[in-house]
């Protein structure tokens, strides 16, 4: 097998396609989970990291990303997880971001250094409605449908919704 | 005892902390007091059951005798468990279920901050990764502390009476044997007194504005989690937890 770069390039554009299972607007490049993809030898190495320890959906990626794979014709490769440097939601694209919103999902805010502080000293981020923008909302649950998510509710356009967490 | 050997023992402490605890977390699921406070418990359950997996592959890993990360939590007993203590004890009712959540942490959260400077590269990076999660759940224990610490009679009653009964479990949190010992010399593990004493300053405080007391320091201390000993609760949850796999081994999920 040719071990160029042009091959890495190809690898990485059908790769960085899979979308996340449970935002299936997102793909796994606009959540920065895709880490690394090279070979080793004659092996096909493709690094993910998990956003939340216990995500369910890193499972269901790393299958659709083998599928891609094999489907691409390849049958030497490796998809793993690596934990280290450990994922933030600074590194959900810009597009990323702006994707979430429309989705309905509030992007997450802040970056993640300052959030961790904010978070035990009680502060309380600003989150704005991603249908009406009004910054008149407030947390109904700290958690929400998935891991990554919390719960909000905008007392300007009466609409629970959802927030991507800073983490 | 060599160095590895201590590296997996101390890694298989800290996941079955998390483990024993994310399966008390998931206990809740259908039965907490409202709807987001359910989705909460059983979210706070999938973060500490992942921490577990992390800890319990490297173990396996480091160990290098083909055991899982299955292995290590459905086929192990009671005496081979090596969780704290507190984590084990019964949800009760929501304020020993809250009250004993914060304690615990507390303790994850501080432990972790230490381990993030490990000279063990994949200790701190499992704290790093960690860390940010724990962070939601001191918050969210945090919270409910001081809503039924300071909030009705009843409810500073119940949390009252959940601090004094968990207070006789603290001291086996902090109990360095000789794995943490070797751990803490090679840098690879947490400094239990420094621990301890941080962990102390965040709880007091908190605890302090919900108007809640800490029992006088002679009460009766429990310990011996870090030679597997348990109180009795232990067993029944690992019953429950491992059924599964022990009747069907060759079962796949």
């Amino acid at each position: 097998m040719v071990t160029n770069t042009t091959d890495i390039s190809r690898i990485r554009s059908v790769v960085s396609g899979v979308c996340d299972p449970e935002i299936p607007v997102l793909t796994i490049e606009d959540l920065g989970i895709l880490r690394d993809i090279r070979f080793e030898k004659e092996k096909l190495v493709v690094e993910i990291t998990p956003t939340f320890t216990g995500c369910p959906a890193m499972r269901t990626i790393a299958d659709e990303i083998a599928d891609v794979l094999r489907s691409e014709g390849f049958t030497d490769f490796d998809v793993r997880l690596v934990y280290s440097p450990a994922w933030t939601t600074d590194w959900i694209s810009e597009s990323g971001k702006l994707k979430l919103k429309e989705y309905g999902i509030a992007p997450p805010a802040r970056s993640t250094e300052q959030h961790l502080a904010a978070l035990l000293s009680g502060v309380r981020e600003l989150v704005h409605c991603p249908f009406c923008n009004s910054a008149n909302t407030r947390l109904t649950s700290p958690f929400g449908s998935t891991a990554c998510k919390a719960l909000h509710y905008c007392d300007n356009c009466h609409q629970p919704f959802e927030e991507f967490k800073c983490h | 005892m060599n160095e590895k050997e201590a590296l997996v023992e101390y890694c298989l402490r800290i996941g079955d902390t998390s483990l024993i605890s994310g399966q008390r977390m998931s206990e809740w699921c259908g039965h907490a007091p409202i709807l987001e406070e359910d989705i909460a418990l059983t979210n706070i359950a999938l973060d500490l059951i992942g921490q577990a997996r992390m800890l319990y592959g490297y173990a396996a890993q480091v160990e290098g005798k083909s055991r899982t990360e299955d292995d290590l939590a459905y086929f192990r007993d009671a005496r081979q468990y090596r969780n704290v203590l507190l984590a084990e004890l019964p949800n009760g009712d929501f304020a020993m279920t809250v009250a004993r959540q914060f304690l615990l942490s507390v303790y994850s959260y501080h432990l972790y901050t230490q381990l993030c400077a490990s000279s063990d590269k994949q200790l701190a990076a499992f704290a790093a990764k960690s860390i940010k999660e724990v962070a939601y759940h001191v918050r969210h224990f945090n919270d409910w502390v001081l809503r039924l610490g300071d909030g009705t009679q009843e409810s500073h009653q119940r949390l009252q009476e959940a601090v004094n009964e968990l207070w006789n479990f603290v001291d086996d949190l902090f109990m360095a044997d000789e794995v943490d010992q070797m751990m803490e010399k090679a840098k690879i593990g947490a400094d239990h007194n420094a621990l301890r004493a941080v962990w102390e300053t965040t709880v007091l405080k908190t605890l302090a504005d919900a108007k809640i007391t800490v029992p006088a320091v002679n009460n009766f201390m429990r310990s011996g989690s870090r030679a597997g000993n348990h109180t009795e609760y232990l067993g029944y949850v690992l019953a429950e937890m491992q059924s599964l796999p022990r009747s069907y081994p060759d079962a796949k999920w």
